[in-house]
């Protein structure tokens, strides 16, 4: 694995829902050789620090990636203002993505701006997959036509019944798992969904895989700053979200 | 092409640029963007005599213009620093600075026996960490344990030592004037100031630490006058650093007195930053017709 540093023209830019926009950038480099899961670092003009944003699609035909990415604060407000035609300054592919394994089946469970990097796995799954994903309200609801599209069921959550199912995406996963269980659970969101999930997993002996946030410094295992407590040879050992993650095993991790 | 080489107790560097302690890991991760064998010297990851995890996460906040960190010494210990990093990084053609990190005077010391008998080029001894509760940056605001450490380590080792400094102390220069007499070879700075940043929706401190150790550029101003007190208060030569993000950074740096520059957090948003450094650092003394670098050392004519 090699990532590389440059600037490369954003080729579409769109905005998905209220402060939630998606970038295709052309970089056929960086598409050959990157994998789900994995992310990039965007660099924001004036800001000391890369913002990390995950890999929402990964085109190797037509040499693009996808970045759909949330306005968290000033950094990211800054990169929003990028548009059609700009280049955007990104180090890519970085870190480990989802392992595939031998799993024929999957459940993905994706919890908001947790959503995106859950976009490959169902282009790859296709109809192998079920695509659980949860938002606040209807107003937050993104990516429902890609899962669609990727031939995976899917299952939209919203917190307050505003569009979908009204509940927490770990009442449907309980409820699909219930119908087929799968080989695998792939998830990220927020931390009490990671964690709802990955208990869930672990009731029903499915291996799951999780992938997680942690503030960044350099982005490539560098700097250390990324701590995420795992257990390694037997040992409690902080493994780096940058390089050694994003994506976890969760029967690794310490909650 | 100017002569871009320096030399510091002895050892010579290809040029004077330096990636810091703490930003570079073992060098492993920035070889993916340019051969190593590009910069001046590396100082590596802080060592300490066992393995260690560090700090809880989150360990990073950003600030204007500049980062906090508390990684706390995050790093796999020396024995496995000499076997497994010290061999890869020995063989990258450019100076390698082990900076090592104790909890006691003897750990220090014994760590520096370790090195001894390694071929490492030199020794930075880290007595500024501002991340750790006992040891680091508690040996480094006092002139009386600042030399403590320094003459246990000289008398650990014959290879160069060069003390890093705290700027967390009321007069750098009377540290560094400490360690000179104890027999230090040089003195890099600065550390990191110790900052903090409270998330105003949860009222917590950002840092799981509290409090961490500001770097990058808003830090460069406090660095350069430090840089340039302490190179009129010493004859050993002065390893500066702090914030150096652009070529022209790096020139200040110098004529302020640091015959060796250090760049860390400016490699974050661009990895290319010290290979940059050195590159603009050469054109601006190709177009003043200055022969070597080493005549802008301490050339500010100050008012």
């Amino acid at each position: 694995m090699k990532y590389m540093q440059g600037k490369y023209p954003i080729i579409a830019s769109t905005t998905l829902a209220r402060e939630i926009y998606d970038f295709t950038v052309c970089c056929p480099k960086i598409a050959r050789a990157a994998e789900p899961g994995q992310f990039v670092t965007i660099a924001a003009d004036g800001f000391p620090l890369r913002r990390p944003v995950s890999l929402c699609g990964i085109d190797k035909e037509n040499g693009t990636i996808r970045l759909v990415f949330e306005v968290r604060g000033k950094g990211t407000k800054e990169i929003s203002r990028l548009r059609e035609g700009d280049m955007i300054d990104i180090i890519a592919p970085l870190g480990r993505g989802f392992r595939l394994k031998d799993y024929k089946t999957a459940i993905l469970v994706g919890g908001g701006i947790g959503t995106p990097p859950m976009v490959p796995l169902a282009k790859i799954y296709g109809e192998n997959c079920v695509a659980i994903s949860g938002f606040r309200s209807a107003a937050n609801v993104i990516l429902q036509e890609d899962f669609k599209a990727s031939g995976a069921k899917t299952v939209l959550c919203t917190d307050d019944g505003t569009m979908g199912r009204k509940g927490f995406v770990t009442a449907a996963l309980r409820e699909e798992i219930e119908i087929k269980k799968p080989d695998v659970i792939f998830a990220c969101g927020p931390s009490p969904m990671i964690k709802g999930v990955v208990d869930i997993a672990n009731e029903y002996g499915i291996p799951s895989q999780i992938s997680l946030e942690e503030r960044m410094g350099c982005g490539i295992g560098a700097c250390l700053v990324c701590a995420c407590r795992t257990v390694r040879n037997g040992e409690e050992f902080y493994a780096h979200v940058c390089q050694d993650g994003p994506v976890f095993e969760s029967k690794d991790v310490i909650f | 092409m100017a002569d871009m080489r320096v030399n510091i107790a002895g050892v010579e560097f290809k040029n004077p640029v330096i990636t810091a302690s703490g930003t570079f890991g073992y060098g492993r991760e920035y070889e993916h963007f340019f051969p190593l064998s590009k910069l001046g010297g590396i100082s590596t990851k802080g060592t300490t005599a066992e393995k260690r995890n560090g700090n809880l996460a989150p360990r990073i906040a950003e600030t204007p213009s500049g980062i906090l960190n508390s990684v706390g010494l995050q790093n796999p210990g020396i024995d496995k620093f000499i076997k497994v990093e010290l061999p890869n990084l020995k063989s990258k053609d450019t100076v390698i600075i082990a900076n090592i990190a104790g909890f006691s005077i003897e750990e220090y010391a014994k760590i520096c026996e370790k090195l001894d008998g390694t071929n490492v080029d030199m020794i930075e001894i880290n007595i500024s960490c501002p991340n750790v509760k006992h040891g680091g940056a508690a040996f480094g605001t006092s002139c009386q344990s600042a030399a403590e450490v320094t003459k246990a380590v000289r008398a650990s080792t014959k290879k160069p030592i060069i003390i890093k400094l705290s700027p967390n102390v009321t007069d750098i220069t009377e540290i560094a004037r400490a360690v000179e007499a104890e027999g230090a070879d040089a003195v890099s700075l600065i550390n990191t100031l110790l900052g903090m940043r409270i998330d105003i929706n949860s009222r917590r401190p950002i840092l799981k630490n509290n409090v961490g150790g500001l770097s990058g550029a808003a830090v460069f101003p406090v660095a350069l006058r430090m840089v340039w007190q302490t190179a009129n208060a010493v004859k050993i030569p002065v390893i500066g650093m702090g914030g150096i993000s652009t070529w022209e950074d790096g020139i200040e740096m110098m004529l302020a007195g640091a015959s060796a520059i250090q760049v860390g957090a400016a490699l974050f948003k661009n990895p290319f930053a010290a290979v940059e450094i050195i590159d603009g650092m050469n054109d601006y003394l190709d177009r003043k017709g200055i022969k070597s670098v080493n005549e802008i050392v301490k050339k500010v004519q100050p008012w």
